[in-house]
C-alpha cells in the first residue's frame, strides 16, 4: 500500500486540488454537465431511431385531459367514485352469502358440541366467541376487499397516481408542505405505514415531518370496509332503493374528500406554526401509461394487499371475540363486565355522537382498524338480548332497533375512523422513522384530538337543528 | 463456433431468493427512477420486491441472489437517480455503493423511450466503474411508441455491453446474464467511452492525476478522482486521505478474493 492515513503526499494533493478550483472559477460544474448532456445525445441519436411515434401523442393527448386544470380534479372524483360504486353494488351479494354460510357452520358446530356434551362454556367462548368474531371479519371485509384492491392496483400500475399527485401539487404548496406529500398521502390510501415510509423521497426533514404527521387522514386499507360497510347500511338506507348504491358511494367519496382536508388544512396549520419554513420546489416525472401486469395485480391485490389484511384482522378479531365473550359473560354487580366499561365511556362516546360500546371498540382495536366494526358487532351481540344474527339486514335491525344507531351515529362513526388516531403500526413506523418522542406523540395525539372535536361539533350540530 | 455454454438456449439461472449464504460475485443495478430496475430484480432472483408505475419506488437497498453458469451471485437494487453528481441521501447510496462497494458488474438499467436522458446517468457510471453492463429495458415500449434502439452501435459507442431487454417477458435476459457473467469474470473486456473534460477542467485534472496514480498505482477511475477532487466532494477527499482510495486500486482478481474472503 502506497498511502498511509492523511499523509502528507495526500494531504498535499488535496491543498493542490483547492488551488486548481480556484483557479478554474465558478462555471466549471456548469459547463462538465454540459459536456455530459451533449455526449449523451450524441450517442442517443446515433443509436435511436424514430418511426413514428403515435403511443407517445396518445399518452400526451390523455394527459392533457386528466391533468388539465379544469377536468383533472373532477376526472379523479368520478374515477373514485366508480370504484366505490362498483366494490359496494358488488360486495352486497357475496357478503350476504359468505355471512349466510358461515353462520349457518356457527349453528351446527355448536350444536353438535351441545349433543356431545361440552360445557356450555366452551362451546360459548369458541364458538359464539371466537368463531362469530372471525366470521364477521371475514363476511363484511373479504368481498368488498376482492373488487375494491383490483381496481386501485391496475390504476396504480397504468400510472395513474402520479397524475394524482399532479393535481394536487399546487394545493400542498399553498398549504406549505411538499408537492412529493401528494404521492405519499395516495400511498396511505393502501397503508398509512407504508405512507410513512414512503416520506423519505421527501429531501427536506420539515416537510417530511409534516407528510409523515398527516398522513392518517388518509383512509387506510383497513378503514376502506368500514366505510364502505357503514355507507352501505346506513347512508345507502336513506335513500330511494334506485340511488342507493351511488348515495352510498358518493358519502365514501365525501370522507375521503374530507380526509384530504383535514391533511391539507392540518399541513398549513404545522407549516405556520410548530414547522415553519417555506415549501421547496421538485420536479414530478409522470410515467408513461403501461399495460397493467394481469399476475402482478393479482398478485399484489390478493396476496399483498386483500390476504395481508385480512390475516391481520382474523389475527386481532380472534382474541377481540373470544375477549369479548368473556367481558359480555362475566357479571360484577349485576351486570357483565363489557357493560361495566361501555357504560364508563358512555358519556363521553353519546357527547360526539357514537356510544360507549363504539368508543370501548377503538380502544380494543388500537392494534388494527380493520375490526372496530366486528368488535363493536360482538360487544352488542355479547350484552344484548339477540345472540343470532346471520344477515346484514339483522346486522342493521341490530344497530338500530336495539342500539338506537342513527344516521348521525353513522355519520360521527365514520368520521371518526377517519379522523382517530393511527393505528399502533403506524405509530411504531412513525417511531422509526423520526426517532423522536415529541412527534411521535403529536402524530398519535393530534389526530384523535381531532377526531373528538370534529365529532362533537357535528354531534351537537345536528342535535342543536333537528 | 459457439460453446454451448454461450448459447442463450442453455442459460441455466437459478432463483435463490434471500436466501444468499456465501456468493461469489456481486452485481448492482443502477439507473434512473420507474426504468424497471425492481422488475429485473425481481425477475432475476424471484423476489417479489414492490414494483409499481411510479418514480422513487424503491427508498432503500435490496438485495437477492441468483446462480448462474455454477456461479452465485449477489444482486444489489440500488435507488433510483438522474445522476450522481449531487449530495442526496438517493445519490449518495447510489454513488458510495458503486464506487467502495466495487460490484463485480454494474448493470445501468435504462429506459429505451427516454435513452437521451438516461444516458446521463450511464455516463456518469462509467466515469466510476468499467465494470459496466448496459441494460435497455422497456424495448416493448419504444417499439409502441414507434423507437427503435441500435443496441450494437450503443455497445459500441459506449465500450461495454449493451443489452436490449423487456422485463416483463424476460426478453434479452438470456443475453443480460451472459453479459453479466462476462463482464464480471473480466472475459469480456471493457473499454468504457469517457468523454473529454471542457479544456481548462482538463489541464487541472491533468495535473493532479500524477499525484492520484502515485498515491494509489492502478485505481481504475482515477480521472473521476480527479475530478471530484476539484468539485470538492467531502466523501472522496475522505477516501483519499483514509487511505480507503487506494484500496480499491490493484487489478481485480486479488480484489475479488479479498473481498470475497472479508465477506
Amino acid at each position: 500500500m502506497s498511502a498511509t492515513p492523511g499523509t502528507p503526499v495526500a494531504q498535499d494533493v488535496l491543498a493542490r486540488a483547492d488551488r486548481l478550483q480556484r483557479g478554474l472559477g465558478e462555471r466549471f460544474r456548469d459547463r462538465m454537465v454540459e459536456t455530459l448532456y451533449s455526449e449523451a445525445e450524441r450517442i442517443a441519436h446515433r443509436s435511436v431511431k424514430a418511426t413514428g411515434s403515435r403511443k407517445y401523442d396518445l399518452d400526451q393527448r390523455i394527459d392533457r385531459i386528466v391533468t388539465s386544470p379544469v377536468l383533472g380534479l373532477p376526472l379523479m372524483l368520478l374515477m373514485l367514485g366508480a370504484v366505490l360504486w362498483v366494490t359496494i353494488t358488488g360486495a352486497n351479494v357475496p357478503s350476504a352469502l359468505l355471512a349466510k354460510w358461515l353462520f349457518a357452520l356457527e349453528d351446527a358446530a355448536s350444536a353438535l358440541f351441545t349433543q356431545w356434551g361440552v360445557p356450555w362454556w366452551i362451546t360459548g367462548f369458541v364458538w359464539h366467541g371466537v368463531y362469530r368474531g372471525l366470521a364477521w371479519v371475514v363476511s363484511v371485509m373479504l368481498p368488498p376487499m376482492m373488487i375494491f384492491f383490483p381496481m386501485f392496483t391496475i390504476l396504480e400500475d397504468l400510472g395513474y397516481l402520479p397524475r394524482v399527485a399532479f393535481n394536487l401539487d399546487w394545493l400542498f404548496k399553498r398549504a406549505g408542505a411538499h408537492g412529493k406529500q401528494a404521492l405519499t398521502m395516495a400511498m396511505g390510501f393502501g397503508c398509512n405505514a407504508a405512507g410513512v415510509v414512503a416520506t423519505r423521497i421527501i429531501d427536506s426533514p420539515r416537510e417530511r415531518l409534516i407528510a409523515i404527521l398527516t398522513n392518517n387522514f388518509v383512509p387506510c386499507n383497513g378503514r376502506w370496509p368500514t366505510l364502505i360497510m357503514l355507507a352501505t347500511l346506513f347512508v345507502a338506507a336513506a335513500f330511494p332503493p334506485l340511488f342507493a348504491s351511488f348515495a352510498a358511494a358518493g358519502a365514501v367519496v365525501a370522507v375521503t374528500l374530507i380526509g384530504v382536508g383535514f391533511t391539507l388544512a392540518a399541513s398549513w396549520v404545522l407549516s405556520r406554526t410548530m414547522l415553519k419554513g417555506e415549501a421547496s420546489a421538485f420536479t414530478l416525472e409522470l410515467p408513461p401509461y403501461r399495460r397493467p401486469n394481469v399476475t402482478r395485480i393479482l398478485y399484489t391485490s390478493v396476496i399483498d394487499r386483500t390476504i395481508f389484511v385480512l390475516w391481520r384482522a382474523v389475527l386481532m378479531a380472534a382474541p377481540c371475540g373470544g375477549l369479548a365473550w368473556i367481558l359480555g359473560n362475566i357479571h360484577a354487580g349485576g351486570n357483565s363486565l363489557m357493560g361495566h366499561a361501555a357504560g364508563f365511556l358512555d358519556g363521553p362516546g353519546r357527547l360526539i355522537g357514537l356510544d360507549g360500546v363504539i368508543l370501548l371498540a377503538y380502544v380494543i382495536a388500537i392494534p388494527a382498524n380493520e375490526i372496530v366494526v366486528p368488535t363493536i358487532i360482538m360487544a352488542y351481540l355479547s350484552t344484548g338480548m339477540m345472540t343470532e344474527i346471520d344477515s346484514l339486514s339483522e346486522l342493521r335491525s341490530l344497530l338500530v332497533d336495539q342500539h338506537g344507531w342513527t344516521l348521525l351515529t353513522a355519520v360521527c362513526l365514520m368520521l371518526f375512523s377517519l379522523l382517530h388516531n393511527p393505528c399502533s403500526t403506524t405509530i411504531m413506523t412513525i417511531w422509526k422513522e423520526t426517532r423522536s418522542a415529541k412527534w411521535t406523540t403529536v402524530g398519535a395525539i393530534m389526530p384523535l384530538a381531532i377526531a373528538f372535536i370534529v365529532c362533537f361539533v357535528v354531534a351537537s350540530f345536528v342535535r342543536l337543528v333537528s | 463456433m459457439k460453446s454451448c455454454d454461450s448459447c442463450p438456449a442453455h442459460a441455466q439461472l437459478e432463483q435463490m431468493g434471500i436466501a444468499l449464504g456465501r456468493f461469489d460475485r456481486v452485481v448492482a443495478l443502477a439507473g434512473n427512477p420507474n426504468t424497471g430496475k425492481s422488475s429485473i430484480f425481481n425477475a432475476l432472483t424471484g423476489l417479489r420486491q414492490h414494483t409499481g408505475n411510479w418514480p422513487g419506488k424503491t427508498v432503500t437497498r435490496a438485495e437477492g441472489g441468483f446462480e448462474f453458469g455454477g456461479l452465485r451471485y449477489k444482486l444489489v437494487d440500488l435507488p433510483g437517480t438522474y445522476s450522481l453528481l449531487s449530495a442526496s441521501q438517493d445519490e449518495q447510496i447510489a454513488r458510495d455503493f458503486i464506487l467502495f462497494g466495487r460490484p463485480d458488474c454494474t448493470v445501468a438499467v435504462t429506459d429505451a423511450t427516454a435513452l437521451e436522458r438516461n444516458l446521463n446517468l450511464v455516463l456518469q457510471v462509467l466515469e466510476i466503474t468499467e465494470k459496466v453492463v448496459v441494460c435497455v429495458n422497456l424495448l416493448d415500449e419504444a417499439r409502441r411508441k414507434g423507437l427503435e434502439v441500435d443496441v450494437r452501435s450503443l455497445s459500441r459507442d459506449l465500450g461495454v455491453p449493451a443489452v436490449g431487454t423487456v422485463a416483463r417477458t424476460r426478453e434479452g435476459f438470456a443475453e443480460l446474464l451472459h453479459a453479466i457473467a462476462g463482464v464480471a469474470s473480466g472475459e469480456i473486456k471493457t473499454s468504457p467511452h469517457r468523454a473529454p473534460p471542457p479544456a481548462e477542467v482538463r489541464s487541472a485534472m491533468d495535473e493532479l492525476l500524477p499525484l492520484i496514480e502515485s498515491l494509489a498505482p492502478g485505481l481504475p477511475n482515477a480521472r473521476w478522482v480527479a475530478y471530484r477532487l476539484l468539485e470538492g466532494d467531502h466523501r472522496v477527499r475522505q477516501a483519499l486521505l483514509s487511505g480507503e482510495l487506494a484500496g480499491l486500486s490493484g487489478d481485480a482478481e486479488t480484489q475479488t478474493a479479498t473481498v470475497g474472503a472479508a465477506r
